[in-house]
């Protein structure tokens, strides 16, 4: 699967398409993101396997904006699985990468992978290696979907009285890029204690996530408290995309139901 | 342009989580949790999360400061030992060693917390040694 990948990127270098790779890199005993700027350093561009598969996967987009603020101009390489490409697409509709800069070389996710995800689409439109693999059902948000009103409530409690507000979700989701973050508005975020106000911290994330929420996971593995935000924020997704019709990244400058209901004069 | 991803350990407490510093240009921009490293698994605190921000601050100490007329004032490390030194005597002598406290960090390595405890209760004869975790 690897060989492929180099063989893309190589091309793509030789040929002077793009000025760098953003993709992952086995370096100093870990797996972490790196910029691939010359073909000699490719031995090292690995997939993101670690322990398990997948389980190394880093946020490649957010690193990409990081780059192309500063470099507008100049084209780009970057490691896509199903979930980075939904999110090139919602950055795109957002204005926050140029998609003339962008040159996506995609890889599809093993079945196993899309199992434990619980991904609709692990794969993106184009791919240079893997096979596609069935899109899987949110297993996670139907077990919750079966309690009564009273034990969900008690079930997110729980997970919430968790949280050591570390803002880890945050900071490592690739579609988090306001300059002001609404979790770090007094008016909705009291400041100083642990957990955060139960349920309002995490469901202003939630409901801010609409609309952005591409549903790559990291934030969970991001969590040191182990909340399974993941289930929520798909659990978000499933009533927007019921009510509006609208999902995160399935198509390229669909309009987000925020800027819907922000219109002037369409009333509620 | 420079870009690099620079994987060190965190120097906020001793319990050695890993993360990338991201480098542009020589500014440090961002902190990106170790995923592989056994530790903390991609995961972070709070404060590590924010490392990049203090690490070229322009409020960061470079230089040793001493107090002068009320006023701090930058130094050489010589003249701010030796004052040191001179004070720290001083005080054992007219007070006795227990009037001195030993604030130390949980910035440093055990080693280093070591050494400064053993100082503390061996050379000045106090047992009042504390660390900046307990804020």
């Amino acid at each position: 699967m690897i060989e492929k990948v180099k063989e893309r990127v190589s091309d793509l270098l030789r040929s002077g398409e793009i000025k760098g790779f953003l993709g992952l890199s086995n370096k100093h005993g870990n797996t972490g993101p790196h910029l691939f700027c010359a073909v000699e350093d490719l031995d090292t561009l690995v997939t993101g396997d670690w322990k398990e598969t997948g389980d190394a996967r880093y946020t490649l987009n957010k690193q990409l904006i990081h780059i192309a603020r500063k470099y507008p101009h100049d084209v780009f390489g970057v490691l896509v699985r199903g979930c980075d490409e939904r999110g090139l697409k919602v950055l795109y509709t957002w204005n926050q990468l140029n998609p003339e800069k962008v040159v996506p070389v995609g890889i599809a996710c093993t079945q196993d992978l899309a199992q434990a995800c619980e991904c609709l689409e692990p794969y993106p439109d184009e791919f240079v290696a893997g096979e596609k693999a069935e899109g899987c059902a949110f297993d996670s948000v139907a077990r919750l979907d079966a309690l009564d009103v009273a034990g969900r409530f008690k079930a997110w409690t729980s997970e919430f009285s968790k949280c050591i507000k570390c803002y880890g979700c945050r900071d490592v989701c690739p579609m988090c890029f306001c300059n002001e973050c609404s979790l770090e508005d007094d008016a909705l975020v009291s400041s100083g204690g642990i957990p955060p106000e139960i349920p309002v911290f995490h469901l202003t994330r939630a409901i801010h996530m609409v609309g952005r929420c591409i549903d790559c996971g990291l934030c969970v593995e991001a969590c040191p408290a182990d909340i399974p935000l993941r289930t929520l924020y798909k659990k978000v997704a499933d009533i927007v995309d019921d009510e509006f019709h609208y999902r995160p990244g399935r198509e390229l400058y669909a309009k987000s139901p925020f800027n819907i209901l922000m219109e002037p004069g369409t009333g509620s | 342009m420079d870009y690099r991803t620079v994987l060190t350990t965190c120097t906020y407490c001793g319990c050695g989580c890993n993360f990338y510093l991201e480098v542009l240009d020589g500014q440090v921009i961002d902190t990106i949790p170790c995923k592989t490293h056994p530790v903390n698994e991609g995961k972070l605190c709070i404060k590590g999360w924010n490392v990049h921000e203090f690490i070229q601050s322009p409020k960061r100490l470079t230089r040793p400061l001493v107090r002068k007329d009320g006023v701090l004032t930058e130094t050489t490390w010589n003249e701010a030992l030796d004052y040191t030194v001179s004070r720290l005597k001083a005080i054992k002598h007219d007070h006795g060693g227990e009037s001195i406290a030993f604030l130390t960090s949980a910035k440093v390595t055990n080693e280093e917390n070591y050494l400064l405890q053993k100082f503390a209760r061996a050379a000045v004869g106090t047992n009042s040694v504390d660390h900046c975790a307990r804020l």
